[in-house]
């Protein structure tokens, strides 16, 4: 990953301790939008390519190899479902940031669960998602306000639901804190010092509820994977 | 019973219709039915019947006209499957053979056979005549007003129909058969019924494909029907929604902010449409909190991004929470200067929190005189009065948040 050999840009490989731009893939049926996002994310990341439709995709993305696919989740054949777990079978290593204009609790819960590293909305603004691809390229998780109000209300201790296991099926109360923060749009540098933690200690925080949220078996989790035959 | 007033008429009060019976019936609920009626047990009727059955047959023609014009209890029907006492119809029709056997042996049989066959004809009849029931007929008279007999034949419970038609048309020819033979012009009759045949068959031959071509019509028609209608809807809400915000959309295309504003109030509308049942805002905190975003959004022309955590129903201590809630979204719209507001909510068994935050102009809170009603009375006074909490951190080139919290009343 390392080895960037980009002439386009003209910039000095890797010599600075400052991390290569990441290589990123799009895959958005709208064309419009592919060229929009493009456009507002040029200058701070390498876009290696795009495609329209799920076959391209995973075509593409098995030959340039990128560090994250912005992934949209509603395209015909299957959506971005199809190709999260076509590509995942082959190149594990390559990191999925769901983006979409669906804020069905189903959809971001069913592509999270299927692998991918984070969800924001189509409406996020260009240095956020700037922002979102840079941490997802370097292994930590993106949560839009409303997934975070998700995975607080799935998580929520009700007295009808069982914890087979409490590693897994609950949250610590500072996860807890992150995603409320998270939630009310806080930034991860402003949750830092609202908490008196490091950002990495929030990075920390999201990338193991992501973990919970991709592992745990609890019933609301599994509920929306069933009503969306996603088992 | 009651003692009833007025002058006996001889009527119990109720008017009570005869039905046949679903639940417990042995043929067709024709015995139960009356049993129920006349307040009898419903073994009494259905010997009655089997005694007027062995004789002449006249029971059987009686029990067939009962069938054919009695409805099933409505109660019954809205009970779903019913329960058949299938022991007693063995009882009876082994009682019928074995004194069929009898009068067989004894040589009396010959007269009334001849009922017996016409019994079995008209079961064969009631059979296919029979009514359906109301919902097929229903299906049935709805798609071909006028041909009902046609719909019949094509309907979805083809099954049912076919076990039907099939069971009743060898029914009617046994009945027929016997009924010649017994008396004796079978023979006379045969070449009239291979001439029958014939005449039959060559129609069908002819009339078939025209039956098809029916069939096929009848049943694309439907479809079409039922695709246009869904059609019709999602044209209404494009045609009404979507095509009139992209026209306002064109008209005001150098008014950057109004575009926003209706791009963002359409998409409302749209996503409500297609991933939310609606629930009363008056009901619950969740549509209520929702309803308040939407409605300062069209006004503000700003985005509220609402995420709300637990729902509840509105009480009369949280309306004032709804109330603090569009006064500091609204404050934020238009001192604010940004495009987004964050408001999150969070529903807790004990009590409901909000936040409202933006990343804008901000303010000193020190410094707001004392007659803006905005942020002390209708937010911290509001919040004080009703026995909540409102919280304000601001500072100029900050941003706000607002932050309210009320205890929920009596819950368990």
């Amino acid at each position: 990953m390392s080895d960037d050999q980009n002439p386009a840009t003209g910039q000095t490989p890797a010599t600075e301790p400052a991390p290569a731009r990441p290589r990123v893939f799009l895959v958005d049926d709208h064309g419009m939008f592919r060229a929009g996002v493009r456009a507002e994310l040029g200058p701070t990341v390498d876009v290696v390519g795009e495609a329209g439709t799920v076959g391209e995709a995973v075509a593409a993305i098995a030959l340039h190899v990128p560090d994250v696919v912005l992934l949209d989740v509603h395209m015909p054949d299957g959506g971005g479902r199809a190709v999260l777990e076509t590509v995942r079978q082959t190149h594990p290593q390559v990191k999925f940031l769901a983006l979409s204009v669906s804020d069905a609790a189903e959809d971001v819960i069913g592509l999270i669960r299927a692998g991918a590293r984070g969800y924001v909305t189509k409406t996020i603004s260009a240095t956020e998602l700037a922002d979102a691809v840079r941490r997802v390229a370097e292994g930590d998780a993106v949560f839009s306000p409303r997934l975070a109000g998700f995975v607080l209300d799935a998580f929520t201790q009700r007295n009808d639901t069982p914890v087979r296991d409490p590693e897994l099926d609950l949250l610590t109360n500072r996860e807890r804190e992150v995603l409320r923060l998270l939630a009310r749009g806080y930034a991860y540098k402003e949750i830092a010092s609202e908490l008196f933690i490091s950002v990495k200690t929030v990075e920390t925080h999201v990338s193991s509820v992501l973990r919970k949220l991709q592992m745990s078996n609890r019933y609301e989790l599994s509920r929306w994977a069933v009503d969306r035959r996603l088992v | 019973m009651a003692p009833r007033l007025g002058p006996p008429t001889g009527q119990p009060a109720p008017f009570r219709k005869l039905y046949r019976r679903a639940e417990g019936r042995a043929l067709a609920g024709v015995a139960a039915g009356i049993a129920e009626h006349l307040g009898i047990p419903t073994y009494a009727v259905r010997i009655a019947f089997v005694l007027l059955v062995l004789p002449s047959g006249v029971g059987a023609i009686l029990y067939a006209v009962f069938w054919a014009l009695l409805d099933i209890d409505p109660a019954d029907r809205a009970r779903g499957k019913a329960s058949r006492h299938l022991g007693q119809l063995f009882i009876f029709i082994a009682v019928a053979v074995a004194f069929q056997i009898v009068l067989a042996i004894a040589g009396l049989s010959s007269r009334y056979l001849l009922a017996w066959f016409l019994g079995v004809v008209a079961v064969g009849a009631v059979l296919i005549w029979r009514k359906a029931d109301d919902g097929q007929r229903q299906r049935w008279s709805a798609l071909t007003p006028r041909y009902p007999w046609l719909a019949m034949i094509l309907s979805r419970d083809r099954t049912a129909t076919t076990i039907r038609l099939v069971g009743g048309g060898l029914l009617v020819l046994i009945g027929l058969i016997g009924f010649l033979a017994a008396t004796g012009e079978l023979s006379a009759i045969r070449d009239g019924l291979l001439f029958g045949g014939t005449l039959l068959v060559g129609v069908g031959v002819v009339v078939a494909p025209w039956l098809v071509r029916i069939g096929t019509d009848l049943r694309n028609e439907r479809r079409e029907r039922i695709r246009s209608q869904e059609r019709a809807e999602i044209a209404a809400i494009v045609h009404d929604q979507v095509l009139h915000t992209l026209a306002l959309i064109q008209r005001n295309s150098d008014d950057s902010r109004e575009v926003a504003r209706l791009a963002r109030s359409q998409e409302r509308e749209l996503r409500n449409w297609l991933y939310k049942p609606t629930a009363s805002p008056t009901a619950r905190i969740g549509a209520a909190l929702e309803a308040v975003a939407a409605e300062v959004e069209d006004a503000f022309a700003v985005t509220v991004d609402a995420v709300v955590v637990g729902d509840c129903d509105v009480d009369d201590r949280l309306l004032p929470l709804v109330h603090a809630t569009r006064e500091a979204l609204v404050n934020a719209g238009k001192h604010a200067k940004v495009p987004t507001v964050s408001l999150y909510a969070e529903v807790e068994p004990e009590q409901v929190s909000v936040f409202v935050r933006d990343r804008g102009a901000g303010f000193d809170l020190d410094t707001v005189e004392d007659d803006r009603h905005g942020v002390r009375g209708s937010i911290l006074g509001r919040m004080k009065r009703h026995g909540g909490r409102a919280e304000i951190r601001s500072s100029p080139g900050e941003g706000t948040e607002v932050r309210l919290t009320m205890q929920r009343g009596a819950v368990l």
